[in-house]
């Protein structure tokens, strides 16, 4: 492992309990300055409750953790100085107050001098098109509105770094991209270290360059995106409906027939990306029969952390 | 401008965007209050001299004070923290470089600030055009009137705060807080004048924190008190808003220990 880099999360044999569960077992990890890291795995896997260690808000029941190189626990105010955190499903901002009032209080609680907030602020608020919100009241927000101001919030002290807890959760497409668009620009600007937890193959995949996968508390797997898919075989699924009553496809090459429904007007075909294409596959089949439509569904979250359970023994 | 300059304004400026809610309670409030002091009046009337060292224009005054400070007090409690800790959203207050406690305190003189404006000001201006009041005796009586307020603000606060944080440990805190709320609201002084208990229950009274959130800033403020017996009645909400300040501190902290943030 390279050390250029220090290292802004560290935890070692940490481990929380609740009451008679093990919620973090035994994790050990470290993330440098940085870095963009995906923490995945299944509901009441741990992903939150390590979040809540690393950011002085849970206290371990043995172990350490390092935040910022901090104990976030005994020194929480000088770690909120410095990370920043949104919970997707909780809000940071001043509910009935207007959407400017958060940002000037948040400026203010974090002591930034008047001309960096206004400066700042203005630069988030251009970049996450929220101008004609300024003067809503947080609570009149769409979702996808609120989820933006949300990480302009936690974004406006310019922290090291950015902790994001199921930040696209609800949101749709389109608003997803907008807020993807604007990470990567962030941390491209800034290099700010990105610690995110999702459901959504699509933020790792366009936001993360490493990948956590933890399994019952413990860390199951610690390494790329493609290593992750390498380890798993993470497969697109190709959904066909064909014009005609069609004998089952079992030997589209480099695909794997899922299941064929209604006399195989509609037949669902997994296959690897790394071995063929979408539009490989739709030439073959194309051949064969008339496709009258189709989608691609993406392999999700779920799926890839089921086979990597699966593959470690421990489904 | 301060953090907690603009955590009051924030509270100020949350609780004026309710402007029904502080006309309904000026209405409700000055409504009581006219029933309240003719019921005193009547008592005094009935009794045929001063009640306790209470004449008609300072029971006037006793009930109007009261009324006005009802809302700017927090008497009846807030829930927000206890719904907090409940929910987990107090781990949002957490994620802040600020003493929540702190923070809860600028929010809630902002709060009082606005009820001060919005629903005092207007029942004193009516309890005193309608009957025949004592006003505070002059201007030391009007300035110290006003910082007993604050500090009546500040232990209400301190005690509310500290009987939410409760919530760290019990499931339920309905009961206690329900308690707090009918003890509180006796031996504050809001239904009668804290003299005018009997013996063992004004002892009960004088040693607990309630007549500093109430008794006290109206003594001051209807003439009751004055000169050096000011100064010895204001040191007593100090002690108060001292002790329930740190009390609440040390709650706060052993409570973020046990907090069990569980889900999102």
């Amino acid at each position: 492992m390279s050390t250029t880099n220090p290292a802004i999360i560290e935890t070692r044999e940490l481990v929380r309990d609740f009451k008679k569960l093990r919620a973090v077992d035994r994790m050990t990890f470290t993330i440098e300055a940085g870095e963009a890291v995906g923490y995945i795995g299944a509901n009441g896997a741990g992903k939150s409750t390590t979040i809540k260690m690393l950011t002085g808000i849970l206290k371990p029941t043995s172990g350490l953790v390092r935040t910022c190189g901090l104990d976030p626990m005994s020194r929480r105010i000088e770690v909120a100085r410095r990370v920043g955190v949104v919970f997707g499903q909780r809000s940071q901002l001043w509910w009935d107050l207007p959407l400017r009032d958060s940002f000037e209080i948040l400026a203010a609680i974090h002591r930034l001098q008047p001309e960096r907030a206004t400066a700042r602020t203005a630069a988030l608020v251009e970049q996450l098109e929220m101008g004609p919100q300024l003067g809503t009241p947080v609570r009149s927000l769409s979702l996808g509105q609120r989820m933006r101001a949300e990480i302009a919030a936690a974004l406006l002290h310019s922290p090291e770094l950015l902790v994001l807890d199921e930040p696209t959760i609800g949101l749709d497409v389109l608003s997803k991209q907008r807020l993807r668009e604007f990470l990567v620009a962030e941390r491209r600007e800034r290099g700010t270290t990105l610690l995110l937890t999702t459901h959504d193959m699509g933020d790792i995949e366009r936001l993360c360059d490493r990948v956590l996968v933890v399994d019952r508390g413990r860390l199951a797997f610690d390494g790329t995106l493609t290593g992750l898919a390498g380890t798993v075989g993470a497969r697109r699924l190709l959904v066909l409906d064909l014009a005609v009553p069609t004998p089952a496809l079992v030997d589209v090459p480099g695909t794997q027939l899922v299941d064929s429904e209604s006399d195989g007007l509609r037949q669902r075909l997994a296959f690897d990306a790394e071995t063929t294409t979408a539009a490989a596959v739709l030439a073959h089949v194309s051949g064969r029969a008339e496709v009258r439509d189709l989608t691609i569904e993406e392999p999700d979250i779920e799926d890839v952390v089921r086979r990597l359970y699966a593959a470690s023994g421990r489904a | 401008m301060t953090p907690f300059w603009i955590l009051t304004r924030a509270g100020f400026r949350r609780h004026s965007t309710y402007r029904l809610a502080l006309l309904a309670g000026m209405t409700t409030n000055s409504v009581f209050g006219v029933i309240r002091a003719l019921l005193l009046l009547a008592a005094l009337a009935s009794a045929g001299s001063d009640i306790g060292g209470y004449d008609a224009p300072t029971a006037v005054a006793f009930v109007w004070w009261g009324q006005a400070l009802l809302g700017t007090v927090n008497l009846w409690g807030f829930q927000e923290v206890k719904d907090r800790v409940r929910t987990g959203d107090i781990a949002i207050d957490f994620l802040r470089p600020v003493n929540p406690q702190l923070a809860y305190l600028a929010g809630d003189l902002g709060r009082a600030g606005i009820n001060l404006v919005g629903r005092g000001a207007p029942a004193i201006l009516l309890g005193g055009l309608l009957f025949d009041m004592a006003w505070p005796p002059g201007a030391a009586s009007w300035v110290s009137g006003a910082v007993s307020v604050v500090l009546a603000v500040v232990v209400a606060f301190s005690g509310n705060f500290t009987v939410n944080l409760l919530a760290f440990w019990l499931v339920e805190i309905r009961g206690i807080y329900l308690m707090w709320m009918i003890t509180g609201g006796l031996l504050c002084g809001l239904y009668l004048p804290v003299p005018w208990f009997p013996n063992w229950l004004r002892t009960i009274a004088e040693w607990s924190p309630f007549p500093s959130m109430l008794q006290i800033p109206i003594d001051i403020l209807a003439g009751r008190v004055v000169g050096a017996e000011i100064i010895a009645t204001m040191a007593t909400q100090v002690f108060w808003a001292t002790a329930l300040l740190v009390l609440g501190q040390v709650v706060l902290r052993a409570g973020r220990r046990r907090l069990e943030v569980q889900g999102g």
